[in-house]
């Protein structure tokens, strides 16, 4: 495949709007395409191909040496993708069309000091759909409107596969998968695992509430508390420990006080939290471990890591997610206790009916609890989110009043759209900002919202608006922490618009002391 | 610059005191003049008008004979009070003009909206020497390179081709953009008929009537949906979300703009064949034609002054943006 066909290929699937289109586009070419080829353009969909040297800023610097920085700057905050706005703006200059191994060769080995010159030689020689292709490729961030579930299930269709047997050995596959490929013409077994300590696919759940509940058997079903932390998976497998997120990245060096704990043969469902003895931090404590390669001794000391267990997938060799989630719970009791106290269990909750759990929900023991997870008794570990099996029961989201402030375009599908919003509440007769969000709205509101910042706007600073402190709409979020860094003294977690109030004028929206009276409750 | 401009913006529009007029205001004036029909800078309501023969005549076809007290086709360089006015063809849509508004000392040329690339559908951009260009900047971004329309209808035929038992669907505005791809698919040989929504029929029709072949055309409600198999159907971009749309088998979205250069733009509207053909100056031309005109002062109207302030800036020219309401930002 060279990368002019992949740049048709990514701009067919971006404008094919029906899965079942999306999935005969990629049917096709793993027919037509030899290897590599074919492997890597599958490992480009699915996110694995590991090229993440190339990262914005370094984009960014080599696009400003060909344009003026300030009309890159309009440009990208026009067309809202990084990779468009420089495939658009970047110079004219000769057509090449290279094969795209080659080019994801040349990245993956040119050492860092070289990769500007590479690129910007590339650049220099593409047209724009290639140039975009190629950027999307380097930075490895498709956005095509393919996730990577989609383009495996397109590659089990297609070698008539189960799509559980090829989720379950995906994490231990390389591009350009050239074993996968073979095991799928037939000429080669089933790849297994090759990698020690290997990722499973996480059981997900889906929201309920009361009115749901009410038509199901509480008896049928197990509670516990819902953990605001981080969902994990521990794996140790023959002296190899791992640490992986819910969604298979593996984030064991973060984390070495927990993999020193993992003194056991198996792989376990759980929660990361930050406890200092008996009592779990906020989730702000954990993000401040969070996405770092290494951790100081003071940090772990200051912000140690501990993990509450909700199930077990595979115990000394033996493999459990066909079992009922009684019989894994039985395990998993026995299995935690030698683990000390800095791994425990996550209790199950009591409840005789779906009242006495609303409750229970209602009056959480920490503030760190942001809900119930509820449970089949009978109900096998299915990888990814299966509607029926698990219900989580999240705890109703605080709400205030507050005035649009000021208001950015978004990026991505928003592009165009005023859709990041900053809102304020009222301190004295002044409005002071206290949050932002861009999600929230449904498109009939965004269009509303977008309108009302076009036809209000009284100040521009750039790219962002000012508008008439005139609009009001209901925030909900989900908690709130003191803050430094902004003038209102409080940071939302998960802010977004609940809906637009104009039934209500600006004067009557909320005051900072509420906000301030919420965080002396928690 | 030591003597006063002729114009200067008020809330209803650019105003020229010397001749006691404003040139596209938005709101009813006593005296108007009327670079082109689209219906953000041509407005019902006026006392007098004064615009192109095809401008009045694209403005009684959209709100009716009386859309103004009094109307005065523009012709001859005129005079209005203290200074003369002229029309100039802007290559924008079919009547569309530039207006050269000017003194023994001074001359202003207010573009309107205006396109380089030429069509089958309306006269050339006309570049007249001024003072002051007053410029729109819809498409003022460096990205924005629109392609050749021969390439983009190209692409339509290739997808007609590809798909021989769906129609395609294009969206386009009524006035100029639906038959300016009418024109472009004629141009590349395309001889089929081709089925129009009936929001298009009358302004279609004046195009034909005044020397444009646009070929066969045939209303779209005609016929059962298996008709339109392999067919070309061209509908104002509303007519996409009503029932109308569904009497098409597996119809393929398209939308012919300059927006569909930015991919999200394409996305969020459902496209799924973006077709990027503009008749605004792309960045390229639009500085192009500031470079070539090389007028003492830049004045922008609407759209992304700021890129071009800055473009301005960079090639040291005196430029400022008039921050007019009323015109449509992105609507093409």
């Amino acid at each position: 495949m060279s990368l002019a066909a992949f740049a048709t290929l990514l701009e067919r699937l971006a404008f094919t709007p029906q899965r079942l289109g999306k999935e005969r586009l990629l049917t096709a070419a793993f027919t037509d395409l030899p290897d590599p080829e074919r492997g890597f353009m599958l490992a480009a969909l699915t996110g694995d191909l590991k090229l993440r040297q190339v990262t914005p800023s370094l984009l960014r610097g080599l696009t400003e040496m060909r344009a003026d920085a300030q009309l890159f700057s309009y440009s990208y905050d026009f067309v809202g993708d990084l990779a468009e706005t420089i495939s658009l703006i970047w110079p004219e200059g000769t057509r090449s069309d290279p094969p795209l191994s080659e080019v994801v060769d040349e990245l993956a080995t040119t050492p860092k000091t070289r990769l500007p010159a590479l690129i910007t030689a590339r650049l220099d020689s593409l047209g724009p759909s290639e140039r975009y292709a190629y950027l999307k490729l380097a930075t490895g961030a498709l956005r095509v409107g393919v996730s990577a579930r989609l383009a495996r299930s397109a590659f089990a269709a297609w070698a008539s596969l189960p799509l559980t047997e090829v989720e379950e050995i995906w994490h231990a596959l390389q591009p350009p998968y050239l074993d996968l490929f073979a095991w799928a013409a037939g000429t080669a077994p089933r790849p297994e695992a090759a990698a020690r300590a290997p990722f499973r696919p996480v059981m997900l759940s889906t929201p309920t509430d009361l009115d749901q509940l009410s038509t199901l058997d509480p008896a049928a079903y197990a509670a516990e508390w819902k953990w605001d932390g981080i969902r994990i998976q521990a794996v140790s497998d023959g002296g190899t420990r791992r640490l992986y997120s819910r969604t298979g990245e593996d984030i064991s060096a973060a984390f070495p006080d927990i993999v020193e704990l993992m003194a056991f043969d198996g792989t376990l469902d759980g929660e990361l939290l930050i406890r200092r003895e008996a009592e779990v931090a906020p989730f702000g404590d954990l993000q401040q471990r969070l996405n770092r390669k290494t951790v100081t001794p003071a940090m772990l000391r200051s912000h140690p890591a501990g993990l509450r267990l909700y199930d077990v997938l595979i115990w000394n060799g033996e493999d459990l997610r066909d079992q009922p989630y009684d019989t894994r719970r039985a395990v998993l009791v026995k299995a935690v206790a030698p683990l000390g106290p800095r791994i425990d269990l996550s209790p199950e909750l009591t409840f005789q009916t779906w009242e006495d759990l609303a409750t229970l929900r209602l009056n959480p023991p920490a503030t760190v609890i942001e809900g119930v997870m509820i449970k089949r008794r009978d109900s096998p570990y299915l990888a990814g989110r299966v509607k029926g099996p698990w219900f989580k029961w999240k705890r109703d989201p605080h709400l205030i009043d507050a005035v649009l402030m000021y208001a950015q375009r978004g990026h991505g599908k928003r592009s165009g759209y005023y859709s990041d919003f900053t809102f304020g509440v009222w301190n004295g007769d002044e409005l002071v900002p206290v949050g932002k969000a861009y999600f929230g709205f449904t498109d009939a509101e965004l269009k509303d919202l977008d309108r009302f910042v076009r036809n209000n706007t009284v100040e521009r600073f750039g790219s962002v608006r000012s508008v008439a402190r005139s609009k009001v709409v209901e925030v909900a979020f989900e908690g709130l922490n003191r803050s430094t860094r902004h003038k209102s003294g409080v940071a939302m977690r998960f802010p977004r618009i609940n809906r637009i109030r104009d039934d209500k004028p600006a004067a009557e929206a909320d005051h900072l002391s509420t906000l301030q009276a919420l965080l002396d409750k928690d | 610059m030591a003597k006063p401009p002729l114009l200067h913006p008020r809330p209803e529009g650019l105003y020229c005191p010397a001749g006691d007029f404003f040139i596209d205001p938005t709101r009813p004036v006593p005296r108007a003049l009327i670079t082109h029909g689209h219906s953000d800078h041509a407005r019902p309501g006026h006392g007098a008008v004064m615009a192109t023969r095809q401008t009045l005549d694209i403005m009684a076809i959209r709100y009716g004979e009386d859309f103004a007290q009094s109307r005065q086709p523009a012709e001859s360089p005129t005079r209005i009070g203290d200074v003369t006015v002229s029309f100039h063809p802007a290559g924008h849509v079919l009547g569309s003009a530039q207006i050269a508004v000017e003194s023994p000392t001074q001359r202003i040329v207010v573009s309107g909206d205006y396109a380089r690339v030429p069509t089958p559908t309306c006269l050339p951009f006309e570049p007249v020497p001024c003072d002051i260009f007053v410029t729109e900047a819809t498409f003022a971004l460096p990205v924005f390179r629109h392609p050749p329309p021969e390439v983009e209808i190209a692409r339509l035929l290739a997808s007609v081709a590809a798909f021989p038992e769906r129609s395609h669907l294009i969206g386009a505005y009524a006035l100029g953009k639906a038959q300016r791809v009418i024109a472009e698919l004629r141009r590349a040989g395309w001889d089929a008929p081709i089925h129009i929504h009936g929001a298009l029929q009358r302004l279609c029709d004046y195009h034909v009537a005044q020397g444009i072949d646009l070929g066969h055309l045939r209303p779209a409600t005609e016929g059962k949906k298996s008709d339109f198999a392999g067919a070309i159907v061209i509908a104002p971009p509303s007519a996409f979300a009503a029932t109308w749309a569904q009497r098409f088998p597996d119809p393929v979205i398209a939308f012919a703009s300059g927006w569909m250069q930015v991919r999200a733009r394409a996305r969020q509207r459902g496209v799924e064949l973006p077709l990027i053909l503009s008749d605004h100056v792309d960045w390229p031309h639009l500085t192009a034609t500031i470079a070539e005109l090389d007028p003492a002062e830049v004045w922008i109207t609407h759209g992304r002054e700021d890129a071009l302030m800055r473009w301005c800036e960079l090639t040291q020219r005196a430029a400022r943006p008039l921050h007019l309401v009323g015109y449509e930002d992105e609507a093409e």
